[in-house]
């Protein structure tokens, strides 16, 4: 270790942030944008399965509340892409690479959502998940990103709110209300319990991200956490979580579930997921027809300052 | 007519046309040009919609029979719906959108502006409310206006041709049919004539300073204050009432 | 022309009157009016703003770290300049 890294070691050991112009490992600098642009985009792609149900939202109230959490996952979005931009690396070009495939975001946004019970499911589950695994990210080691945490979280909770209040009234519903909750539940579960990445034994990136504190706690620990606090939610709404070997140990205290399908995972992750085209599609597709908007603001704002100058 | 179904058919009016447009903005909702318009334009949609629920609701008391703001938007067919026809008209491209939103927000402030006085207590609130959301609405479309007529040459053609498409739609904003005669002689509703000039000369310099060209076709395509629609609407109800309709006896 | 994006402005919102305003984040904006509306969208949904200042990126000059020492170590042996550095009786309450 050069002396720069162990005072680079030191800082962080002692959890003093670091902020965008201290001095950085290159590697910690990679690290940073590639897990920061990932959940950036994860927050904008995380904006289609919920935005396809906007429209046929089934009353006023939900409407309304359904469009102002899709507008907010926008805004964690930009946030977040705010912090990447202090590590010095431009957002569009972070944003070409998820379109090219070469930068991931969450595997979730790859299932699609087929009945209005998805949308309390999403909130409940995929957004619990993401508050589980953001509320330990507000002490990241990296300022920016911290800050960007703290106000998303501050966010987050009444997405969360909003889904499983939807799915209370379905539960409580017609039959045919609480089968579709059902069966959000059954296809959202296991995917949720993924959104927490590989297992720690085969997650390579884990101890270097846990001793530079980007990370602060491992996958299978919050994976846990959210099992832990999502079965008892789950008794609540009278559903049945889709695992057969789901159950207490009374001596731990904590929920042991079965085995995930890593297969899977690693396939939707890589492209084969059910609506992974028609997600990057429609992001690609929002930005090339959105190319002249941005060249027009650009254009107009150079003739007004040209038409200073000359007055 | 009676002055209560006249008073209810306003309320239907205003309300559905604010829910119909802000319906077609929520389309664009992950997939704006760029995040920061997405964030701006799911705004202006959150306050339209918003500002459609509190008429829809007053407009089921004024009717008395029960209705609330979701059995009015959820359960009317098309000839029931009262919006101005511009409001249903597609997004088409940025532009379209832009320039529909124009023409509309102009038309709504100038409107606002005026119900402030009306007699009818609720349209006086209502309107004071929706005025400061309403203001900053046509900053904003009007300034991409601007952006987009002198901005490149591909914007400008962009925008031109929306605006030669959607200005038979104008007419219709001031438009003075039973509804209108029975509330303006009461002092309830806005008198059209009236702001008709200050939306021509707003629009018309907006235009200019654009440096687009005002449309010279003035034909007036009415009927969405009557129930007679364009193709448009029936396929935004589909979409919108299908939950309601599939599922009569569920609430949500 | 084409395909250049919008400049990177930081956008600082004082979140009520009587305070500072307060660095928030960044976002993309064509013109400084636009930079000021999308602060508002994007930052102030929730009335977290009474004010807004927007400063394009490339105008921000900020001190190097490595200076950290002759620029603010000096200020802080200057204990003097805390109150808890003066004692007060108890008798007299809070000042
Ligand atoms: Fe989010
Ligand atoms: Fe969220």
């Amino acid at each position: 270790m050069t002396k720069a890294e162990e005072e680079f070691q030191a800082k962080i050991d002692r959890d003093i942030k670091i902020e965008p112009k201290d001095w950085m490992p290159d590697a910690y600098r990679k690290t940073l944008v590639r897990q920061i642009s990932q959940h950036a985009h994860s927050e904008i792609v995380g904006m289609l399965p919920e935005g396809n149900w906007i429209t046929r939202a089934p009353s006023l109230r939900r409407k309304v509340a359904l469009l102002a959490k899709v507008q907010d996952e926008a805004g964690h979005g930009l946030y977040l892409y705010s912090a990447v931009e202090t590590l010095g690396t431009d957002r569009e070009q972070t944003i070409d690479d998820m379109h090219s495939g070469k930068a991931k975001y969450s595997s979730i946004f790859n299932y699609p959502t087929l009945s209005w019970a998805d949308m309390g499911a999403v909130g409940w589950l995929v957004d619990g998940a993401a508050i589980v695994n953001q509320v330990a990210l507000q002490r990241t080691s990296y300022g920016p990103y911290s800050r960007a945490m703290v106000k998303i979280c501050k966010e987050e909770s009444f997405h969360q709110r909003q889904g499983y209040e939807l799915l209370i009234h379905m539960c409580n519903g017609t039959k045919e209300q609480k089968e579709m909750a059902q069966d959000a539940l059954n296809r959202f579960w296991w995917p949720s319990l993924m959104m927490f990445g590989p297992s720690d034994t085969d997650s390579p990136n884990t101890a270097q991200s846990m001793a530079w504190r980007v990370k602060r706690y491992t996958n299978d620990d919050l994976r846990q956490q959210f099992v832990d606090i999502t079965v008892p939610q789950a008794e609540f709404l009278g559903l049945t979580i889709p695992d057969p070997d789901l159950k207490m140990n009374e001596e731990t205290g904590h929920y042991e579930f079965g085995e995930i399908n890593w297969e899977e995972f690693f396939n939707v992750v890589n492209g084969n997921g059910p609506c992974n085209r028609e997600r990057i599609a429609a992001r690609s597709n929002a930005k090339k027809n959105g190319s002249w908007v941005i060249d027009a603001a650009n254009a107009y704002a150079e003739k007004q300052r040209m038409k200073k100058k000359v007055a | 007519m009676t002055e209560q179904d006249a008073l209810f058919d306003y309320c239907l009016r205003i309300g559905d046309s604010s829910l119909i447009i802000g319906h077609r903005l929520s389309e664009w909702c992950g997939h704006g040009p760029i995040l920061e318009e997405d964030i701006a334009i799911i705004n202006v949609s959150l306050d339209l919609v918003g500002q459609a629920r509190s008429v829809l609701d007053y407009a089921g008391k004024i009717e008395g029979k029960g209705r609330s703001e979701d059995d009015l938007a959820y359960l009317r067919d098309v000839a029931f719906y009262r919006n101005h026809l511009i409001c249903e008209q597609p997004n088409g491209d940025y532009g379209r959108t832009i320039v529909r939103q124009f023409l509309f927000d102009s038309f709504h402030y100038l409107f606002l502006n005026e119900l402030v006085n009306s007699k009818d207590d609720f349209f006086s609130g209502y309107a004071e409310k929706s005025l400061k959301e309403v203001i900053y609405h046509m900053q904003h479309s009007t300034k991409w206006m601007l952006r987009m007529g002198d901005g490149t040459e591909e914007s400008h053609r962009r925008v031109q041709e929306p605006l030669n498409d959607l200005w038979r739609f104008t007419g219709e904003f001031f438009a003075v049919n039973e509804v209108d005669k029975i509330l303006i002689s009461n002092g309830i509703a806005v008198d059209l004539n009236k702001i008709k000039p200050k939306w021509k000369q707003y629009v018309r310099e907006i235009i200019e300073d654009a440096t687009l060209t005002l449309p010279t076709n003035d034909w007036e395509q009415l009927g969405g204050k009557e129930g007679r629609h364009t193709e448009h609407l029936g396929f935004i109800l589909a979409e919108m009432q299908f939950l309601p309709r599939a599922y009569p006896d569920a609430t949500w | 022309m084409a395909n250049e994006n919008w400049p990177l402005w930081e956008v600082f919102i004082r979140s009520r009157q009587g305070l500072n305003h307060k660095h928030v984040g960044s976002l993309r904006a064509a013109d400084q009016e636009m930079a000021i509306e999308n602060a508002r969208d994007v930052y102030t949904r929730r009335s977290e703003g009474v004010s807004i200042w927007v400063v394009l990126s490339a105008n921000v000059h900020a001190s190097n770290p490595s200076d950290k020492g002759p620029m603010f170590d000096p200020a802080e042996d200057k204990v003097y300049r805390h109150p808890t550095f003066y004692d007060i009786p108890d008798e007299i309450g809070h000042m």
